[in-house]
């Protein structure tokens, strides 16, 4: 069997509970080479503690991950990961070839030297993501948009088979959203697979295959034509959600999806609201 | 005062060869506290150094008063004092608190010791405010041998420590063991605690572990160049203070934060010219792009 034939990311039945609080509950999701999978949902829904199940930092209630077919563990190297941005102060003690390059030799114990093809791959990573210019630059002193690229290049340093991006565009202008888009494209061209956590799903709808979607401890899995449709999300959040899609008046564009009264708050209290991550290390040191 | 009474080089020479131990112990704690302290200011842990410092000394009264080993002593309170911050204080905001609260205890704990000591009161201070010239030839080899493991277990956890110090959450997803690396890393910085303290003393302790590599990090930004200037400016600081102090009547001490001090003004201001220069260069090429 060739390793194509086999989904690069399966789940079975995955559940997921954080702080007695179901996240998700029999997600089952299948995503294959070049395919790239949106996330959405509100904030708190669970997308990124869904990508900590799949790092291996967060335990399934029920059912299991599997990459390439075999149970995912934590530290895999086939996957490559960009974290929820935190923009790095002026003065972080790295240039832009540094981050990479901890990407490639971080997690190795021993003398600290880089070898000829850890610095050969961190230069393929630099040049595919167009960031010659910011290898020998201070990363503090750099843009959102310019860090976010290093940041990537940092994630497929070791060419990855699966890449997930935590709402890699947020905080980004748009021509620096258009430049990140483009490059994960390309990236997912090339037979990546990519899950993308989104808080607007418009700058991809171009590139998107399928979409998840969490919300109220609830999930949907389709293609934006049977997720992202009023039916689907009133029933799933369970009051009525409009949305509404305008195609582009030129024909050659892809069209756009607004979805209005999404309830934000509804039906979780305001203190849960705090960074899934934030929940997950609070309970991993209690 | 007669400065031909502090200062007396005229015996230089012999003088040298008697204290070469503490000469020796000096070189090898600026070279290792400046290593260290690369990642006291990544993990903005230099609060936490001073903490563990104070019951470091108090472990050091302690041992002054039952007759152990003083080295024993401030190891043993050092370590306590890591232990104690590393996991009480795994979030930093924690982490403070935890230090405010331990430091006046360890401080207080060391005044009684000493107090009950009956011993000379040079001895005492000394702990407090330093006193190489006081480093027989058992004990340099114990703070040679401290320090030299904590430079190769620094070294052999650089990669993973450095990954958990500027990006946790991308190392954690790498299979880095963030928990068990920072607890080594508090270990680590308990013994060097303990060995500085022998030289320097518990309250100027920060000199050697945290200026040189705060000077290190405002000249330049490469994960290579900081270690290495750290090292090279805790170098310069511990031997030149033991050298100038030798030829004189006062503590080491005053010497060694004298001159990381001026080591740190002097990068800050070269660091803040060539900020000032890079503006200046982007803001020109901006306006070019814009004609």
């Amino acid at each position: 069997m060739s390793r194509d034939d086999v989904p690069v990311l399966t789940t079975h039945d995955a559940s997921l509970r954080v702080r007695g609080r179901t996240l998700f509950a029999g997600l089952d999701l299948s995503v294959d080479a070049g395919e790239l999978v949106a996330v959405l949902g509100p904030n708190g829904s669970g997308k990124t503690s869904l990508f900590r199940a799949i790092l291996g930092l967060e335990r399934l209630a029920t059912g299991s991950i599997e990459l390439l077919g075999e149970p995912a563990r934590r530290g895999d190297r086939r996957i490559g990961y960009v974290p929820q941005q935190r923009i790095w102060p002026r003065g972080m003690p790295m240039l832009g070839r540094d981050l990479v390059m901890m990407g490639r030799t971080g997690a190795r114990f021993g003398i600290p030297v880089a070898g000829r093809a850890d610095r050969e791959a961190v230069a393929r990573a630099i040049w595919s993501v167009r960031a010659e210019s910011l290898a020998h630059r201070p990363v503090g002193d750099l843009s959102g948009g310019e860090q976010q690229r290093l940041r990537i290049a940092q994630a497929i340093v070791d060419e990855p088979r699966l890449l997930l991006l935590d709402e890699p565009l947020s905080s980004l202008d748009l021509r620096n959203q258009g430049e990140i888009v483009e490059l994960v494209d390309r990236l997912r061209e090339s037979g990546t697979a990519v899950l993308f956590i989104a808080h607007d799903v418009n700058p991809i709808l171009g590139s998107v295959g399928r979409i998840v979607y969490l919300a109220q401890g609830r999930h949907r899995v389709g293609t934006v034509d049977e997720v992202l449709t009023t039916e689907s999300l009133s029933e799933l959040y369970g009051t009525r959600v409009e949305v509404v899609r305008i195609d582009d008046a030129t024909g050659s564009g892809p069209a756009r999806v607004f979805v209005a009264g999404v309830p934000e708050h509804g039906h979780h209290h305001p203190a849960q609201d705090r960074d899934d991550d934030e929940v997950a290390r609070l309970e991993r040191s209690a | 005062m007669n400065w031909a009474d502090v200062f007396d080089y005229s015996d230089y020479g012999r003088i040298l060869a008697l204290v070469s131990n503490s000469v020796i112990a000096c070189a090898i704690l600026g070279i290792v506290g400046g290593l260290i302290g690369v990642f006291v200011i990544q993990r903005d842990m230099a609060f936490a150094v001073h903490g563990i410092s104070e019951l470091s000394f108090a472990g050091a009264a302690a041992a002054l008063l039952i007759g152990v080993d003083v080295l024993v002593g401030s190891v043993v309170g050092s370590l306590l004092a890591a232990a104690i911050i590393g996991l009480l204080g795994a979030r930093a905001r924690d982490r403070n608190s935890v230090v405010g609260v331990l430091m006046p205890f360890g401080l207080g704990l060391g005044i009684l010791f000493l107090a009950l000591y009956p011993g000379r009161s040079a001895n005492k201070f000394g702990l407090l405010t330093g006193q190489i010239v006081a480093v027989g030839g058992g004990q340099l080899w114990a703070l040679i041998g401290v320090s030299a493991v904590v430079f190769a277990v620094l070294l052999l956890i650089w990669r993973p420590l450095a990954f958990d110090s500027l990006d946790p959450d991308v190392a954690a997803s790498r299979g880095v063991p963030t928990r068990r690396l920072s607890l080594v890393f508090m270990l680590l910085l308990g013994l060097m605690v303990a060995v500085a303290l022998q030289i320097i003393g518990a309250l100027l302790v920060l000199a050697l572990l945290v200026t040189p590599a705060a000077a290190a990090s405002r000249v330049t930004h490469s994960a290579v160049m900081i270690p290495v200037l750290s090292m090279v400016f805790g170098l310069v600081s511990a031997l030149g203070g033991i050298l100038i102090a030798i030829g004189s009547t006062l503590p080491v001490s005053p010497f060694i934060t004298t001159i990381s001090f001026v080591i740190y003004l002097v990068c800050r201001d070269v660091g803040r010219t060539r900020d000032i220069r890079r503006f200046r260069r982007a803001a020109e090429a901006r306006t070019l792009e814009t004609a």
